[in-house]
């Protein structure tokens, strides 16, 4: 297989998993769902990564490293809010029953 | 650049986390544990590039990832719920905009005979496509910050120059494919930049979290394509997962709102705005006090409560779900019937009463609860007006006319807690705000809770 059409396998495998994984998707946890794919989109810090460690001028280097901030922002703040909406879906009610037994 | 052999193993081990990550994403039990393997994953690819290739200013490199972590995380853990939506947006825009930024510095480093032009292509839609999220996102994020106006900003030119920004898009992007030219790059970021401006801007408030999710599939598909650019499979599997998950979560989210893609991005410019009139009424309606309301409920045997986003503004949800539990005390059936897209995105008002504590058995999704209203003594109407209109069923002309709604109008008596008749975000009147088995009660959701709440204790 020519490399061009080993990328492209890879490409049109993933599209088909990427439907399939989310197909069965309830409503309830489409914002999750869409904030997960969101912080997962950030694992373009490792191509900012590699872009600013080749940079051959100052101008690069600044533009990389301004690549770098909003990739790592992307990235860990998709990451910590995702986490942060689906804490509230598992936590099932432990805090009333302490209410509960204080009285 | 090829990395050697184990670090695309560990690649792999990266993308295999991000498709766990989205399968977990997809089911309550699992999503919590989904989005840590889906983290693991991102920081496991980003660790070992340190470790092969030569890269220089590694400590510049990390004192950035430094400071792009810290203002990530403060953010997301200091943000309002209510104000999720636009926090997303703007993490898909800065991601966008990185994969922008990505692809210039890669075509600087380009070489017009050697590269193909594959590869060039590639890199000018990742130019292209990282700029229009990036300022899409940010105008969406302008909209639900309202920082502007959330009504559709249409002005004459617009098609026009929609259209001549396109075409200018499309030949800079065959300059490139001719010449790596860097001018032709940074001309073409902009012109990415003011296309995503034109297609945010049209869009009214309503259908922004549909754009949002469909400039995160636009995203996924910039990453994958600069992925391509740089040889990176974990960059080209990950964005392209996104990129198709992203692409059908956007029309999973437009199904439920009984509305099309197309439409809601080009329908304001064809005329049929995605906004109605928005005028405020002054049909007669009838309004009571919390204490008859108080009596409504405090001896109904079924209770339904709708939530919308006039609950989360006016951060009642934990008030609203004292006065749940007090109902319950008195032997009263009390359920929550959730809008798909109750709050301002698909599954925000779970999020929200999940914050408050609500047990996650007393949340019905529609198509649930739908058949209960006939037998329903009262429904609670809190903040919210479109998902309970009933012209979505009656009145083709509307603009939520096929969205699917919650059939309140079915049950024995309607209360709805409103701060002023003005129309729902979608800009419409409701019709079932004059019938005359609904009461209204004016005020903010809160106060008119907490009033409500010490009504109720005090039958």
């Amino acid at each position: 297989m020519s490399e061009a059409v080993v990328w492209l396998t890879i490409f049109v495998l993933s599209v088909f998993v990427g439907v399939e994984v989310i197909s069965k998707v309830s409503s309830t946890l489409h914002t999750p769902l869409m904030s997960g794919a969101n912080a997962i989109h950030g694992i373009i810090l490792l191509g900012a990564i590699l872009v600013t460690g080749a940079a051959r001028t100052n101008l690069q280097l600044g533009i990389g490293l301004v690549a770098v901030i909003l990739a790592s922002v992307n990235m860990v703040g998709g990451f910590v809010v995702t986490d942060r909406m689906l804490q509230m879906f598992t936590r099932k009610r432990p805090v009333a029953r302490k209410d509960e037994a204080n009285r | 650049m090829t990395a050697p052999v184990w670090v695309q193993v560990v690649d792999l081990f990266a993308a295999v986390c991000f498709i766990l990550a989205l399968k977990g994403l997809s089911s309550p039990r699992h999503a919590r544990r989904g989005n840590a393997i889906g983290a693991l994953g991102a920081v496991v690819a980003c660790v070992v590039v340190f470790f092969y290739g030569d890269l220089h200013h590694v400590p510049l490199i990390l004192a950035a990832i430094v400071v792009g972590t810290a203002i990530g995380f403060v953010g997301a853990r200091r943000v309002q719920m209510t104000q999720m939506p636009q926090l997303v947006a703007l993490f898909n825009g800065v991601g966008g905009g990185a994969a922008a930024l990505v692809a210039l510095l890669e075509l600087a480093g380009a070489d017009g005979s050697s590269t193909p032009k594959f590869t060039l292509a590639a890199t000018a839609f990742t130019i292209l496509v990282g700029s229009v999220s990036f300022a899409g996102s940010l105008v969406t994020f302008a909209k639900l910050q309202e920082l502007m106006t959330s009504r559709p900003v249409v002005f004459p030119g617009l098609p026009v120059a929609f259209g001549v920004s396109i075409v200018a898009a499309l030949v800079l992007a065959g300059i490139l494919v001719g010449q790596p030219a860097e001018w032709a790059g940074a001309v073409l970021a902009l012109v990415g930049l003011l296309l995503g401006v034109l297609l945010v801007l049209p869009v009214g408030g309503a259908d922004v979290p549909i754009v949002i999710s469909l400039l995160n599939a636009f995203t996924g598909l910039t990453v994958a394509a600069g992925g391509y650019v740089l040889n990176n499979t974990v960059l080209l599997v990950a964005g392209t997962l996104v990129g198709a998950s992203g692409t059908f979560l956007t029309k999973l989210m437009a199904t439920a709102m009984g509305r099309s893609v197309v439409n809601i991005l080009f329908g304001a410019l064809r005329g049929g705005s995605t906004l109605g009139a928005g005028e405020a009424s002054d049909r007669p309606v009838r309004s009571a006090g919390p204490e008859d309301v108080a009596i409504l409920l405090g001896y109904a045997h079924r209770v339904i409560i709708v939530p919308g986003y006039g609950l989360a503004v006016a951060q009642a949800q934990h008030t609203l779900r004292e006065l749940v539990d007090l109902l319950g005390e008195r032997g009263i059936a009390v359920d929550y019937a959730i809008h798909p897209v109750a709050g301002r995105m698909p599954g925000h008002m779970n999020v929200l009463l999940a914050e408050a504590q609500v047990p996650y058995e007393q949340l019905k999704e529609m198509d649930d609860i739908n058949a209960e209203f006939k037998q329903t003594d009262v429904v609670l109407v809190v903040g919210a007006n479109d998902v309970v209109n009933p012209a979505a069923r009656t009145t083709p002309g509307a603009p939520i006319y096929g969205m699917p709604i919650l059939n309140a109008d079915e049950a024995q008596q309607v209360v709805f807690m409103k701060r002023s008749m003005r129309p729902g975000f979608a800009g419409i009147e409701n019709e079932l705000l004059f019938d005359p088995k609904t009461t209204l009660l004016f005020g903010d959701a809160k106060d008119s809770l907490g009033k409500l709440l010490s009504a109720v204790k005090n039958l």
